[in-house]
């Protein structure tokens, strides 16, 4: 609201304004509280007063004010204050103060569950449900069912009871209120068919509002329940009246169209019959965003019959011809798909793409020859005339995609072309430049060829092939094709025939149909994300509950867990199966001399210790630092237990693992996997895990490399992580990404450069933090504690009775921090302001400097 | 979950937060950033208006200069999400005197905050009926020149009002006014024949009525003939009777009774508002016929010809017309011969546009125009014909064939009213291939 400045400053004066009795001026007060009570959580009190005052205020808009703001503080002292007023206004005389009581109860769960369930709320909020006033009832069902959803336990269930009232309320209610209750409802499950068909007789009516969002939530509900309605009739007049309500939406804004054009492409695909009819009101008007033309195009696709194809494919051929590239080749691929789809216009559909092929436009024949190797695919031997046309156009093919299908076709039908060969060698020429699709088409043309044309010219293209597949080959799928083909070749050339030019399955066109569960899972969200990403609902929602981890952390205090991790070391040592690898470990603990990380320095161990060369890698790593944090706990993982930590040695970052194995099999095959996070941390080399019997454990240090797999979006902490083995099922695991590791050894600045650097970044990189908790009581450990980390000491100076620090560092791609560090030796309280040209790293900085501070 | 939106963000075209409003805190502060950088700044801006970045999902929406963001992290309903910003938008604009742009937005800080606060609590749309808000926020937009003077104190029973479905009256006039306004869509492929067409119309209601009226509204559609002759056993009489594809009504009307009875009935908010909207795709009259041949006569000279014919009443007229014919990019020289109104060549659309400002029915001018095109090298990839597009208005016309015939007022003092009834037919998307 300050344009990025931040104003908690004026906290308490701003609450002095408070007891206004200008509306607009208490307003904005309010919101002020809204945006830092957060940062101010001591001063929010003072504001407490008034909200208490204000929610017994004789004007109904003020009381609504007081209540709707405090739910929207969230600062726990605050919490318990709201309580008292919340009760006295969900049972206020005022339906305006009730309706806002009735969300602030939902407002006021998620801050605080417990306190919820405790007071009561919750019984006060279903009696609201029969509230006479309709708002209010609709803002309670909102706040039922967010609250059900978030919570394990029943707590709003929808009986036929409320089902019936709440649609008598629908009537009457606002069109927000529709959609909430027609949501709530849309999780109710009808006894029987006539129930169903009671319910959907009075939903139909919304299909006749003017706002799409109860249309879309009627059509939900409505096919929700046709699923059980089994009178072939009903289900059939049903289909009738929601076709033209679908298909007014489309005369919406177009973000509008694109939602209700993603969701109908799920409706076509349970019931095809609604719009089966209505094909021309998909046809892409010249100024449609470019969004709105793919998803109608899609539809039309879905919706050609035999019947409506001719008129289809006119309007496919003038799409075409339009300005959009990706609008056009959809177009071209739309045809494909058509003729695969409706067997009697295959015929029709190829003639439009050789008509477009004559146009001459690259980009079009490139999309037109991938079509065309479908359509061979799915009708073999019946239009192979047109393949001196497609031959004319091979010099014009530069996309991998289309040079393998040509190359395909060639192969596939290489005794009618008769210039096959020369057509083949002309690829050849560039066979180590071509992409690996190319190549593995040109490898497997080559061959058919020669099994047709056993002569002396595809003789020598195919030993040049092999050749090429084989010995000249990084790609271990191509080179795994050659071999395959060419000991069939040299052992049985019949047998060869047989595999190679085998009769291959007809395909169907069944790109873009989804699973049938996933299907009725996304018609129960329509309306929603899901429906528009066609993807479930947890797949994107990525809110967890914290409660759970909380309490695993609690069962595993770190003082037993150090114990019982040494306790397995000894274990290791005296178990013969691990000796192996532990008696030199053992033996490296005790040498201080060669402590550099083992895997930079592989060389230098090959010479000193000789056979176990191998092995460093395996070594447990818990004597080089505290324990590692356990992450999987033996619970979970049947006995398994991965306690894991990312580190930085010699300028080299590693996951250190440790597994121990508590179940009672002997565990093997380790592999491991890290999921898409904000550094693109991935393992650099496979996990060498010895096979681990009962009761053993094993520790790792895994190198890793960064950038390799990004997520996108602002940078966190968050590192998941996936092992498996033999034995067990997958374990997933979160670990938390710690900024030390990244600290590099470079990160060092002349302190002529760092005032320069300072002074060239704006000040909106400048992010600042207090560290009430941590005290410096000795200025010189911190100081090496730091340069441990690749923190640098730049400068100090004395600023009143503080001492200011100065410290720069660096990330990987060469991100500096320019660090201040304001304290007072020995007092608790320290402030660091850090300047960075990348400051949404700030939070992760602070986090690891916290850790630096306290360790 | 109907959720909407957990924070609203205001945007210029810069991509600098004008104003916002975190409804939720499940979404960071920051997160406007990330719409920057992984939208704004990219090409993928107006690729698809609703994206995923990170755990968070944002829908945007352009209006006019401001882009509208709204972010949520849970499974939100997008339809209602999208729905409320097209609403607030028609709210912000009746406040600030019907502009809604970057300056209106700096302009009306406070009374953005305020309504922002009053329309969505906790990401759920709540009243967005601006006659309804209008009476207890009472902050005059600035730039609006018509608002009148805010009331004082604030309308004792407006709290009522907000939560009642239907809005109480003051006024005493007793006029109702109905304008009838359709939009004629047509696609019509270069041999002449319709490919799609269809009229979208809505009936913009202004009501000055005392006391709480019910009124009844009767169309000459097919099947609310066909129902009231059924109940009132008589035969329908002669005249032209249309078929409504779809209707949609006004949050007022009862949609109960229309499934069961056929009939528009309602009780009227006050002022303005849209009562219906329909859709018809049988039956429409096309208010003209477009008639191009365009010839192009080798590399570098084209000849355009176009009649264009009006096929509605020879009393009426049509006004506005406009008529874009495109050409090549390469146009280099353009003449025109006309028999009305007036043709020239704009090079920013690489159209010609031939615009006739009263164009009477039952006539039908020709535009003929020589274009010369600069030869260009060695491109030989065929010029793609965009459509000619038209826009038009025609008053007292409907392409539909939709007449009222009749509205009744009740109300207990049985006052009299005055009906005023108005027909306008736009152009929509009106394209014909050539």
């Amino acid at each position: 609201m300050t344009v990025g400045k931040d104003v908690s400053s004026l906290f308490t004066d701003v609450v002095n304004c408070m007891q206004t009795e200008n509306l607009e001026l208490k307003k904005l007060v309010y919101l002020y509280l809204i945006n830092y009570a957060k940062s101010q959580p001591d001063l929010a009190i003072l504001a407490v007063n008034t909200f208490v005052k204000d929610s017994q205020d004789p004007n109904p808009l003020i009381r609504a004010l007081a209540v709707r703001t405090m739910g929207c503080i969230r600062v726990d002292k605050i919490t318990e204050y709201l309580c008292d007023p919340l009760q006295r206004c969900l049972k206020d005389d005022d339906p305006y103060v009730r309706k806002t009581a009735a969300i602030c109860v939902a407002k006021l769960y998620d801050i605080n569950a417990e306190l919820v369930e405790d007071r009561g709320f919750l019984e006060s909020l279903k009696d609201l449900i029969s509230d006479n006033n309709p708002m209010v009832v609709a803002n309670a069902v909102a706040a039922l069912a967010e609250i059900q959803e978030n919570s394990s336990r029943p707590i709003f269930e929808i009986t036929s009871h409320t089902l019936s009232k709440l649609l008598t309320a629908l009537n009457e209610c606002t069109e927000w209120g529709q959609v909430f209750i027609l949501d709530a409802l849309s999780k109710y499950k009808a006894a029987d068919a006539r129930e169903a068909e009671n319910i959907v007789e009075r939903v139909t009516p919304r299909l006749q509002h003017a706002n799409c969002a109860v249309v879309l939530s009627a059509v939900k509900m409505i096919l929700q329940q046709m699923e059980l309605i089994t009178s072939t009739d009903v289900v059939r007049n049903l289909c009738k009246k929601m076709a033209p309500p679908l298909v007014t939406l489309l005369s919406a804004e177009p973000e509008i169209q694109y939602v209700a054009l993603r969701n109908i492409n799920l409706i076509v695909q349970r019931r095809p019959t609604i719009l089966a009819h209505e094909i021309k009101v998909f046809f892409c008007k010249y100024n449609d965003p470019i969004y709105v033309k793919m998803e109608k195009l899609e539809i039309m696709i879905k919706l050609a019959s035999d019947r409506n194809i001719d008129q289809v494919l006119l309007e496919f051929k003038e799409y075409a011809t339009e300005v959009d590239v990706d609008f056009v080749r959809k177009a071209v691929r739309a045809i494909g798909r058509c003729a695969i789809k409706l067997e009697r216009a295959a015929e029709r559909c190829i003639s439009v793409l050789l008509e477009l092929i004559k146009i001459k436009v690259n980009y079009v024949v490139q999309e037109a020859i991938i079509v065309i190797k479908d359509i061979f695919r799915r009708y073999p031997n019946t239009y192979e005339s047109i393949i001196a046309t497609l031959c004319e156009s091979l010099d014009t093919l530069d996309e991998p995609e289309a040079k393998a299908s040509m190359i395909w076709i060639i192969g596939e039908y290489a005794e009618r072309i008769d210039n096959a060969d020369e057509l083949l060698e002309s690829f050849l020429e560039g066979f180590p430049e071509e992409p690996p699709q190319v190549q593995l088409q040109l490898l497997t043309a080559t061959v058919k060829l020669f099994l047709k044309k056993p002569t002396e010219g595809p003789q020598q293209m195919i030993q040049v092939v092999l050749n090429n597949a084989t010995v000249e080959t990084d790609n271990p799928d191509l080179r795994d094709r050659a071999y395959i083909y060419w000991r069939l070749l040299s052992t049985d050339p019949e047998a060869a025939k047989d595999v190679v030019l085998a009769e291959k399955p007809v395909i169907t066109d069944d790109s873009n149909q989804l699973d049938p569960s996933l299907l009725d899972e996304l018609l129960a969200n329509i309306a929603t994300l899901s429906s528009v990403y066609h993807k479930p609902p947890d797949a994107f929602v990525t809110r967890v509950k914290t409660t759970v981890q909380r309490t695993e952390d609690d069962d595993y205090p770190d003082g037993s867990e150090s114990a019982e991790s040494s306790a397995h070391v000894g274990d290791v040592i005296t178990s013969p199966q691990a000796s192996s690898s532990s008696v030199p470990a053992a033996a490296r603990q005790a040498d201080p001399a060669p402590a550099p990380a083992p895997v930079p320095d592989l060389l230098g161990d090959l010479m000193g210790l000789d056979n176990n060369a191998i092995v460093p890698v395996d070594q447990p790593s818990e004597p080089a630092g505290p324990p590692l944090p356990v992450l999987l706990p033996a619970s979970t993982g049947q006995g398994l237990q991965i306690s894991a930590q990312l580190i930085r040695r010699d300028g080299q970052i590693f996951y250190s693992l440790l597994f121990e194995n508590n179940s009672p099999v002997a565990l093997d095959g380790f592999m491991i996997q890290f999921n898409k996070n904000s550094f693109g941390l991935a393992a650099a080399g496979p996990l060498q895990v010895p096979q681990m019997q009962p009761g053993t454990s094993a520790g790792t240090l895994l190198p890793m490399v960064l950038f390799q797999n990004l997520s996108t979006g602002p940078p966190n902490a968050l590192l998941q992580v996936a092992v498996k083995n033999s034995q067990q099922p997958v374990w997933y695991f979160n670990d938390k990404i710690s900024l030390l590791a990244f600290f590099t050894e470079d990160g060092k600045m002349e302190r002529a450069n760092f005032l320069e650097t300072w002074r060239s970044l704006p000040d909106s990189n400048e992010v600042s933090k207090d560290f009430p908790g941590a005290v410096v009581s000795n200025v010189e450990t911190i100081l090496d504690r730091m340069a441990a980390s690749n923190l640098f000491f730049i400068a100090k100076r004395k600023h009143a009775n503080q001492d200011v620090f100065y410290f720069s560092a660096k990330i990987p791609r060469g991100i500096p921090f320019l660090i201040e560090l304001t304290l007072v030796v020995g007092v608790p309280g320290v402030k660091c302001a850090i300047k960075t040209p990348s400051p949404e790293m700030a939070p992760l900085f602070f986090e690891a400097l916290e850790t630096i501070l306290k360790s | 979950m109907p959720v909407a939106a957990s924070a609203i963000y205001f945007l210029n075209l810069r991509g600098d937060v004008l104003i916002n409003r975190l409804y939720r805190d499940d979404v960071g502060g920051n997160m406007v950033d990330a719409f920057r950088m992984h939208i704004m700044q990219t090409k993928e801006l107006g690729t698809c208006p609703v994206r995923q970045i990170g755990g968070c999902s944002f829908f945007y929406m352009r209006i006019s200069n401001v882009y509208i963001v709204i972010v949520v992290s849970s499974n939100a309903n997008v339809a209602c999400a999208f729905k409320f910003v097209v609403e607030a938008v028609s709210l912000f604009k009746s406040y600030f005197g019907g502009s809604f742009d970057e300056d209106a937005i700096r302009n009306n800080f406070v009374l953005i905050y305020e309504l922002l606060d009053e329309i969505m609590d906790f990401g759920y749309p709540q009243n967005l009926s601006p006659e309804i808000l209008k009476l207890y926020i009472t902050q005059e937009g600035v730039r609006s020149p018509f608002s009148s003077k805010p009331s004082d104190k604030p309308v004792p029973n407006a709290t009522l009002q907000v939560t009642g479905a239907v809005g109480w009256r003051r006024d005493k006039k007793n006029e109702v006014f109905l304008d009838i306004v359709e939009s004629v869509n047509l696609l019509m492929s270069s041999k002449g024949s319709v490919l799609r067409c269809d009229v979208t119309g809505k009936i913009l209601m202004k009501c000055f009525l005392s006391g709480m009226p019910d009124l009844k509204l009767g169309l000459n559609d097919k099947i609310g003939l066909e129902k009231e002759s059924q109940i009132k056993s008589r035969p329908i009489k002669s005249g032209k009777t249309i078929e409504l594809d779809d209707v949609t009504f006004h949050q007022c009307v009862n949609l109960t009774r229309f499934n069961s009875e056929k009939t528009v009935s309602f009780v009227p908010p006050d002022g303005e508002f849209e009562l219906m909207k329909y859709r018809i795709t049988e039956g429409v009259n096309l208010p003209f016929r477009v008639l191009p041949t365009i010839k192009e006569l080798g590399r570098t000279r084209m000849e355009v010809n176009v009649k264009v014919k009006s096929v509605f009443g020879p009393k009426m007229f049509a006004l506005g017309v406009v008529i874009k014919v495109p050409v090549p990019k390469q146009t280099a020289k353009t003449s025109f011969q006309v028999t009305s109104g007036r043709a020239k060549y704009n090079a920013a659309i690489d159209c010609l546009v031939w615009k006739i400002r009263k164009f009477p029915g039952q006539t039908e001018p020709t535009m003929s125009a020589e274009v010369e095109l600069i030869s260009t090298m060695g491109e030989k990839k065929s010029w793609t014909r965009p459509p000619i597009q038209m826009e038009f208005q025609v008053p007292m016309f409907t392409a539909s064939g939709l007449r009222v015939r009749f509205l009744k007022v009740w109300e207990k003092s049985g006052y009299n009213t005055v009906e005023w009834v108005r027909y306008i037919t736009k152009a929509g998307s009106y394209e014909i291939r050539c």
